[in-house]
């Protein structure tokens, strides 16, 4: 089973929940699909003993056969390559590597690179699983592409989903059996739940809420819940303790046995009502 | 000689657009005849590579010089490849600019800008929210 862990608005606890819950689950694995900032490992405190690094496919022109034709420049629907009188200009960091130009070419003068641009690490029994994004480069898709080869068959996989509801998000959804949407009780929370649960409504995952920095009065959220069916599986409280603890990387299943406790209730419900919604 | 001009209009009276990728306007001008040909920039709403775009624009164009506000790096990287002669215009109209053009009161452009001059707030960029 996968679950995909994602909130539209930043900072609402996506983290917190992913870890706690891959925490408590029975064979899981964590996988932080954040690749621009993957941050679970500084709660899950996991020892990276293997990696892969994620390479794409980059144009790299011969010259001495280019005829300066264009046409490699014209089919980029990136603007990554511009054809000047005299040579050929790639910029493989606006490059999608979809080989496009390689196809066009009619006189064969590109052939395709290998060009890192980031790397998967992993614990030794894959419970800690997190792609990296190299500094300055673009675009992360390919790494999430790559991260999944690292979910195992059988096991319960959590993925902590970045921000927003980009392409990022849409390829970390893709598979997924359940959504778990975390939002938070202000205009902003709902503003971006309301992306968020349109973009798992359209992929036709069925998702449930978790409700972070409850206060008492959240009717902000629960009112949209209630309209759009979406059931609220769990309430964080707004709290201090909860906030002390996750800034020193303590995250609440591993403070209190009360939060253990509720993740675990949490993470026993998932199968259920994955499965409730799908009949 | 053929010259383009970053405009935000279509005629020669319109002011001239300082953005160069994301300019609305290419106005390509025979500054013998001052026949005028509006060329639409389509790429001005790509999500990047815009400047490389507009630099590919105005080589297939096939003109003598290009008078623009700022040019990004990977379009100067474009342009400087070429014998395109690169002016830095005013931000007055597209006509009063090649006046200037004739009279050798342009400079040329040495050096770029900074990339992403003339995209709007996180236009096109993927958002990170809550750290903007």
């Amino acid at each position: 089973m996968r679950i995909a862990v994602l909130s539209g608005k930043g900072g609402t606890g996506k983290t917190t929940v992913a870890a706690s819950l891959a925490l408590v689950t029975a064979n899981s694995q964590y996988i932080d699909c954040d690749v621009e900032e993957p941050n679970g490992f500084l709660y899950l405190k996991p020892e990276f003993s293997r990696s892969s690094v994620v390479k794409v496919r980059v144009p790299q022109i011969d010259e001495s056969v280019c005829t300066h034709c264009g046409a490699c420049a014209r089919i980029c629907q990136f603007n990554a390559l511009a054809v000047t009188p005299k040579r050929v200009l790639t910029f493989s960091e606006l490059c999608h590597h979809c080989g496009a130009c390689s196809l066009v070419c009619e006189a064969g003068a590109i052939t395709e690179v290998d060009r890192r641009i980031g790397v998967i690490e992993a614990d030794a029994v894959g419970f800690a699983v997190q792609g990296r994004l190299d500094v300055g480069e673009p675009v992360g898709i390919p790494i999430l592409e790559d991260l999944k080869i690292w979910i195992e068959p059988g096991r319960t996989a959590i993925l902590d989903c970045p921000p927003g509801a980009s392409c990022a998000v849409v390829h970390s959804l893709e598979d997924c059996d359940y959504a778990i949407l975390v939002t938070e009780p202000t205009p902003f929370g709902l503003h971006d739940l309301k992306i968020a649960a349109e973009l798992v409504k359209t992929m036709g995952i069925p998702a449930g809420i978790v409700l972070n920095k409850a206060g008492k009065d959240n009717s902000i959220i629960e009112t949209y819940c209630t309209e759009q069916n979406l059931p609220i599986l769990l309430e964080i409280p707004y709290s201090r303790k909860i906030a002390t603890d996750y800034s020193n990387g303590i995250l609440p299943v591993q403070a209190s046995s009360e939060w253990a406790y509720r993740f675990g209730e949490l993470a026993a419900r998932l199968p259920k009502v994955a499965q409730a919604v799908k009949t | 000689m053929r010259v383009i001009v970053t405009s935000t209009g279509p005629t020669i009276d319109s002011p001239m657009d300082p953005r160069f990728g994301r300019a609305e306007y290419f106005l390509i001008i025979d500054t013998d005849t001052m026949k005028t040909t509006a060329i639409d920039n389509a790429s001005r709403h790509a999500s990047g590579g815009a400047g490389i775009a507009a630099a590919q624009a105005v080589i297939d164009a096939g003109v003598d010089a290009l008078v623009t506000g700022h040019l990004g790096p990977n379009a100067l990287n474009v342009l400087r490849d070429t014998k395109i002669a690169l002016y830095e215009g005013h931000q007055t109209t597209v006509a009063e600019n090649l006046n200037q053009l004739k009279a050798g009161q342009l400079k040329t452009v040495t050096s770029s800008g900074p990339s992403h001059m003339g995209q709007g707030g996180g236009m096109g960029q993927g958002r990170r929210g809550g750290q903007l």
